[in-house]
């Protein structure tokens, strides 16, 4: 497995590294029943959900991960937490492996997640007070009740809500108001690095530009970390310092964020925006992707993107491109390594 | 005269606290071959206001006023008989879930035959070849062989493309999709897009496209509504409302949408969140949140005015 070690690109070169992704890979096993297989002959069968994806994240800056339905950004969520293992490769939370960070607790309670559905990432027959206070209790961060309580409380204002709301249940929240308490609760271990799985995927609009505009507030105010992860594009691009954009558990174009939507060079990120529709060109006709995402556990050979990429060669059935970096942004395309992409 | 044309469309929901009225004397029309976009945010009666023209209202729910014409014949007030005839044959419907739309245990095949028989006479072998070229025309590959495949046999975009397959095989006047691509990731919705648009045009189909995306409504829809809290706050052709929102809810909402073309620091954000149905504020549904209140606002509530090039439910246009 090649491990390479890309270049920084842009303003900050050796800047403070609060995670490292290194080749990881991460598969399921998704075999039928020992017994059935040995009837049938059939082999073990893994789905790789992610497969050797590498990616930094410098501290205070946020990293989004972008990619269609079952392209891995999910899973790599997980994995950056700590909820998964990988299968192959390692993650680094600033230096340490995560494996070994998470094993003490004062390293634990610097990492947190943000979940996409705030309707079921609440517990209905807990106070709002309880929720936001478990983790201050779970990790010993203050000790005397009132002492919870008034952190409890900084940290509801800090998101916008009152201390009164406390004493309420999820279920007398709307949507957008629940994700505030569920950035609450992430907040309330005193994290520096929070992975945010489609923190407003579930809202409408106009409540996602109030929860985009706080969790930006509270990253410029507490220095926090993100991985961000989304299918909108539009969104990730308002959030978005460095971007990676996925297909089939691979990152197919890593880079800053600006750079890729000044000029994205892989096929499937060109697709992707142009795919979006676009409020700035009422009437457009969109040129549609052909093809459908094909499945994860017999991923195409060569190239996965081929089967629906416009400047598919031969090359590209049979051989997995690697990464060649192209002004500052990492590519995994053939026709782009061999100036194919006009 | 238009072919759909909705008249101060009302739907009440008696509680054991009272009665909420989700919708309040909606009005809008549609014309022959013309795409209607419906926006709001979830709760504004978007879905609704499209069930309730179909007869399709969840009881205890109840459309409690106002007149829904179809061809200028009257059918809010038909009996469920007749009503069943006009959906299907008349108006053609589309869901958000393909899944839950189609019919687990029939083959898609059976269900395009069944549905094509009850509206025309058909044979079974005349059926089954137009089945077949519906599949065909919704860009199912090798609708031949595909015409015997159970739903789950699939990927999400071909369900949909079934779906509408399904929606449009009976040659309806008007086609209410709701949500129809929500399900779908980015590129298989714009294909989804594209293919309804073409076939309506095609065939000269209305249709009322129910979103909550305003980039789909974008380039996809000749008018649209925009809908909050059971209201029109504002109706006209999609370039006005886009670039020269009058509401002030609109403009919140078209500058609380990231865009792709230019990054800014803050997002436009509207403040607080849409009533619930039971603490409708007085006058102008709007005004609590609206930046822009003032006196009248509170105490009155106001009917779509001229403003522009397009119609609001604003005091601000009070005066032409």
């Amino acid at each position: 497995m090649r491990v390479r070690r890309r270049p920084h690109a842009g303003c900050m070169p050796m800047a403070k590294l609060t995670l490292e992704v290194v080749a990881v890979s991460h598969f399921f096993d998704v075999s039928r029943p020992l017994l059935q297989r040995m009837f049938t002959r059939e082999p073990r069968r893994r789905l790789r959900a992610v497969d050797d994806v590498s990616f930094e994240i410098a501290s205070g800056s946020t990293f989004a991960l972008v990619g269609e339905s079952g392209c891995g950004k999910s899973t790599i969520a997980r994995l950056a937490v700590g909820l998964y293992e990988p299968s192959a490769g390692d993650i680094l939370f600033e230096n340490k492996t995560l494996s070994s960070a998470r094993a003490q607790p004062a390293m634990r309670r610097r990492m947190n997640m943000i979940f996409q559905d705030p309707y079921a990432s609440l517990n209905p027959r807990w106070r709002v007070r309880d929720i936001v206070a478990e983790p201050i209790r779970a990790f010993h961060l203050a000790k005397r009740p009132n002492e919870v309580q008034g952190r409890v409380g900084a940290l509801l204002a800090q998101v916008g809500l009152t201390v009164r709301d406390g004493e309420k249940y999820p279920h007398e929240f709307s949507g957008g108001q629940r994700q505030r308490i569920s950035i609450a609760r992430a907040l309330a271990s005193e994290p520096d690095f929070l992975v945010c799985d489609e923190p407003t995927s579930a809202l409408d609009v106009s409540v996602q530009a109030q929860i985009l505009n706080l969790m930006r507030d509270l990253q410029g105010r507490l220095g926090l970390t993100y991985l961000f992860i989304s299918h909108n594009l539009a969104v990730v691009r308002h959030m978005a310092d460095r971007l990676g954009v996925m297909y089939l558990g691979r990152i197919v174009e890593e880079g800053p964020a600006e750079a890729i939507f000044r000029r994205p060079r892989h096929p499937y990120t060109r697709l992707l925006l142009d795919a979006i529709p676009d409020l700035e060109q009422v009437g457009r006709a969109r040129t549609p992707v052909g093809g459908e995402l094909p499945s994860p556990i017999a991923p195409p050979p060569g190239c996965a993107f081929h089967p629906r990429c416009p400047l598919a060669a031969q090359r590209c059935r049979v051989e997995k491109p690697a990464h060649v970096i192209v002004g500052g942004v990492a590519v995994a395309c053939h026709a782009v390594e061999e100036g194919r992409d006009g | 005269m238009a072919l759909l044309e909705v008249h101060d469309l009302t739907v009440e929901f008696p509680t054991r606290r009272g009665v909420l009225r989700a919708l309040d004397r909606v009005s809008f029309s549609i014309d022959t071959g013309e795409i209607l976009g419906v926006v709001g945010e979830s709760g504004a009666g978007k879905s609704l206001t499209g069930a309730a023209i179909v007869g399709l209202v969840e009881r205890p729910g109840r459309v409690a006023g106002g007149e829904i014409r179809l061809d200028g014949q009257r059918i809010d007030n038909l009996a469920a008989e007749p009503l069943r005839r006009i959906r299907g044959k008349r108006i053609g419907m589309i869901f958000q879930d393909p899944l839950t739309t189609l019919n687990p245990l029939y083959t898609i095949g059976r269900q395009l035959v069944e549905t094509m028989q009850t509206h025309a006479r058909l044979s079974d072998a005349e059926a089954r070849r137009k089945a077949i070229g519906w599949l065909d025309r919704v860009g199912i590959p090798a609708a031949a062989e595909r015409i015997g495949a159970y739903p789950h046999e699939f990927s999400g975009g071909q369900r949909q493309r079934v779906v509408i397959a399904l929606a449009l095989c009976a040659e309806p006047a008007l086609v209410i999709a709701d949500e129809p691509t929500t399900a779908l990731d980015v590129s298989i919705q714009a294909q989804i897009i594209t293919l309804l648009k073409d076939l309506t045009r095609d065939h000269g189909t209305a249709v009322m496209l129910v979103t909550h995306d305003m980039g789909v409504i974008a380039e996809t829809a000749d008018r649209v509504a925009v809908m909050y809290a059971g209201r029109i706050a504002e109706i006209g052709p999609v370039a006005a409302v886009i670039r020269h929102p009058a509401h002030p809810y609109t403009d919140g909402l078209m500058a609380s949408i990231p865009s792709l073309e230019h990054r800014v620091n803050r997002l436009r954000q509207i403040d607080g969140a849409m009533p619930r149905l039971d603490a409708i504020p007085s006058g102008c549904r709007f005004h609590p949140r609206c930046p822009q209140v003032f006196g009248r606002c509170t105490e009155q509530q106001p009917e779509l005015l001229d403003a522009g090039a397009t119609q609001a439910s604003c005091w601000l246009h009070a005066n032409g």
